[in-house]
């Protein structure tokens, strides 16, 4: 450990290896953004990263130093001998805008994560923070990547035709000149497809589950968070217990009783069982809300003549706002997103949920830009639920459900 | 004989009124768990034990049709009465129809066939499965086609008696012993564990640095913390299918990608090959769910005082020390329901391998082989089977849960 733990081997290091982390990074960028190929080279990022780490160690961060080490990264680059290799056919343009990209990001990242990295011996501590800022700026990518590319590739093949999407598929450009032709797919879905009746479908079925589900869990948390009565253990374990039977164990009797009773492909029969699946969840979470609360405003309401209902209704209610707003929206969730009995109970179109709508674009007959355009119009509208009240969603799910 | 209060025993009045308030508030969730939940589980176990087919759902019954033919003196009306099961028979058959006033029977009747009136009862007995009979009656009419569309305007009425392999006494072993018969069903356990073992652990590890990143304040923080949440919040139809475009083996962006990098020369098949296809699903599950424990684990994190942090800087405690001595012991208990939880909800995933693959090249897990038994097999027997099986691993992992979440939480 000791032997790393100098300043121009440390910097070397975590230069060498952070240029691989941005190598791979604009590369990978540079050739979606444009389409043309670009690629890390590994030996020479390692190579040109462990130099720039060690000039940046030596020569200190100052502004000249930080400025020759970005012209030489883009020479280097632009020599072909650099951490990003551009293919053939890449432009003038881009192959400068990627080997700019890639000096700019390096220098400025570089001169932070090596912010009190000397030559000579280091401290534990510098090292270590250093390798931490390194962690941090490659955790940051990693997650952003993740998370924005399934997303990024959902929006734009969407946008696209089936052409351009066979032709080109490193080509993730937008093109914007065509105007509201883009949403041609979102057009023919509403239109051909009958998307706006799945939607409110979808809606109507959240609404009515989320109702259902507070009119029987409410009631049901307060009894098991504030009322004494023999078995109140058992009954708060069940909950749990119940909210861990696999779906798929309960849909197969489900579906042999609904097709003898002809509840299958029908709007009541899914709002029948959909609360069912989220009654125990929503009762468990509310109940960890509930015993948060002070018991004393209920017990002066309780002195002053109010029954417990009304006590309820009039005290525990309006306090637990925020709760209930947070088991609303996981419940909503649920619902929304529910697959599994969608598409094993419903078979009529005109029935269909959202998610058993695209689950019936999924053929070789329909093409995969409808398919995706189906999969936005599923994910916008619980997204934007979500981004708007994300407080109270993060505090509700993680104080009530699993405390400490 | 003095009067001293004697303290009451048992329960009082009020107690037993507290009680039964509780009860009675708890009733409609129980009665309709019991309905929705209870219920079917019980009848998965009676299922699993039943020779039934996905045919087998509709009882065996009669259905008739009729027919008017010829002309003249041949005009006659026929009745086609069939078995709707191939190999079940069909009892007490019995079908009766409305002879319309413009014809008028002629000759003799069939056996078992009765006119009253102007009402015809056949009596055809038993059908065997895949079994049909044919009644012709002559009729006589002044205007054939008008005759015709007046006896086929009243549909016939049918009934009859058909054993119902759901509800009769006919038990066998044989699901069972199809589903555990051969490697196939340890092929299955083995990848249940890999899937659910990988992607508990995974999401855990994963969703620790992303909480770890996230554990400070700084602009943008709240916009991150949404964003990671993407892939937990989505449909899991559009995630799923949005990475099924993004690894396709023809057209897939990600192969575009690695080809052109020289990472491979030919296209991978992500999803179809063995054993790429189950460490997918696996990724596909951790990508999925690290931002439940992300959220869960900086929920806990924020609650750390930071008193003990300041404590270890003054004794000269290393960032990685102190996430080693202080931080970790500190989550222990979050990172370990966590653990059970998710190892627990893992084990019963469907949705994601069903929609990613279907449970094709080595990717079937317990819950996709309950699909796969009941609805491509037709054989609902043997997915109940295998349902039970699922019910009885997560009985054991219940009472493991039990025990130590009562140890960690006091519930």
């Amino acid at each position: 450990m000791n032997a790393i733990r100098k300043g121009y081997v440390t910097g070397a290091l975590i230069g060498a290896v952070w240029m691989v982390v941005l190598a791979v990074t604009v590369a990978v960028a540079m050739s979606f953004a444009t389409g043309a190929p670009f690629r890390p080279g590994m030996l020479w990022s390692l190579l040109w990263g462990a130099l720039a780490g060690v000039a940046v160690v030596g020569l200190g961060r100052a502004l000249p130093v930080l400025a020759g080490v970005a012209l030489a990264v883009l020479a280097v680059t632009l020599a072909g001998i650099g951490p990003i290799l551009a293919g053939p056919d890449a432009g003038v343009v881009a192959r400068l805008v990627g080997a700019a990209i890639l000096a700019a990001a390096l220098v400025w990242s570089l001169r932070g994560i090596l912010e009190e990295i000397r030559p000579g011996a280091l401290t534990r501590h510098e090292f270590e923070e250093a390798v931490i800022r390194f962690l941090t700026g490659t955790g940051y990518i990693f997650f952003t990547a993740i998370v924005a590319i399934p997303f990024y590739v959902m929006v734009m093949t969407s946008l696209k035709n089936q052409s351009e999407l066979i032709q080109n598929p490193l080509d993730f450009s937008i093109d914007l000149s065509q105007g509201w032709d883009l949403f041609r797919s979102y057009a023919e879905l509403f239109g051909q497809f009958n998307f706006g009746t799945y939607l409110l479908n979808s809606f109507i079925i959240s609404v009515l589950t989320v109702a259902i589900t507070l009119a029987f869990s409410v009631p049901g948390a307060y009894a098991v968070a504030r009322l004494r009565f023999r078995g109140r253990a058992g009954i708060s374990r069940s909950i749990l217990l119940i909210y861990m039977v696999p779906m798929i164990v309960l849909a197969l009797p489900i579906y042999i009783a609904f097709s003898m009773t002809g509840l299958r492909n029908s709007i009541l029969g899914i709002v029948m069982i959909y609360p069912v699946t989220t009654i125990p969840v929503a009762l468990y979470m509310l109940q960890g809300y509930f015993r948060g609360l002070p018991g004393e405003v209920e017990e002066a309401g309780l002195m002053d003549g109010l029954s417990r209902l009304q006590v309820i209704w009039k005290i525990t209610l309006p306090l637990s706002l925020p709760a209930l707003a947070s088991v609303s929206l996981y419940v909503f969730m649920i619902a929304w997103n529910e697959f599994l009995l969608a598409f094993m109970l419903l078979d009529d179109p005109s029935k269909f949920t959202l998610t058993r709508g695209i689950a019936s674009l999924n053929s070789s007959e329909v093409p995969r830009q409808h398919l995706m355009a189906g999969a936005v119009i599923a994910t916008v509208p619980i997204m934007a639920l979500f981004l708007g009240l994300e407080r109270f969603m993060t505090k509700g799910l993680t104080a009530g459900s699993v405390k400490g | 004989m003095s009067m001293t209060p004697i303290p009451p025993t048992g329960t009082t009045p009020l107690a037993r009124r507290e009680a039964r308030l509780a009860w009675g508030l708890l009733a409609p969730t129980l009665i309709s768990v019991a309905l929705v939940v209870v219920l079917p589980l019980l009848a998965i176990f009676w299922i699993s034990v039943k020779p039934i087919g996905l045919a087998d759902l509709r009882p065996p019954a009669p259905i008739v049709r009729e027919a008017v033919r010829g002309e003249g003196e041949d005009l006659r009306v026929e009745y086609r009465v069939r078995n709707s099961s191939q190999d079940q028979v069909v009892t007490d058959v019995v079908f009766t129809d409305v002879i319309p006033d413009s014809v008028t029977v002629t000759g003799d009747l069939p056996e078992g066939c009765a006119l009253s009136g102007d009402a015809l009862r056949c009596e055809v007995g038993s059908l065997e499965g895949g079994y049909n009979e044919r009644i012709i009656i002559g009729l006589r009419a002044a205007d054939a086609d008008a005759a015709e569309d007046a006896a086929e305007a009243g549909e016939p009425e049918v009934s009859g008696t058909g054993d119902n392999v759901l509800t009769n006494d006919t038990f066998t072993l044989e699901n069972f012993a199809r589903i555990f018969d051969g490697s196939e069903f340890w092929g299955v356990l083995g990848v249940t564990l890999f899937y659910t073992v990988f992607g508990t652990v995974g999401a855990l590890g994963v969703g620790l640095f992303a909480a770890m990143l996230l554990n400070k304040s700084f602009r943008g923080q709240g916009i991150l913390r949404g964003l990671y949440l993407f892939p937990y919040v989505a449909p899991v139809i559009a995630v799923a299918f949005s990475w099924l475009i993004l690894f396709d083996p023809f057209s897939g962006s990600a192969n575009a990608l690695l080809v052109q990098m020289g990472v491979t020369d030919e296209t991978i098949n992500f999803f179809g090959d063995r054993p790429l296809a189950l460490i997918m699903v696996t990724v596909f599950e951790i990508w999925r769910y690290f931002p439940l424990s992300f959220l869960f684990i900086l929920a806990r994190m924020q609650s750390i005082d930071t008193d003990m942090y300041e404590a270890a800087d003054m004794d000269g405690a290393s960032p990685f020390q102190k996430f080693w001595y202080l931080s970790l012991p500190m989550l222990l208990g979050i990172l370990s329901v966590l653990f059970l939880l998710r190892f627990i909800w893992t084990f019963n995933k469907f949705d994601d391998i069903f929609l990613l693959t279907g449970g094709n090249a080595g990717t079937r897990t317990l819950t996709v082989n309950v699909y796969e038994q009941a609805f491509a097999i037709s054989n609902i027997g043997a997915g109940a089977a295998v349902a039970v099986v699922i019910f009885g691993c997560l009985l054991l992992f219940s009472v493991l849960f039990f025990r130590f979440i009562s140890r960690e939480e006091g519930l």
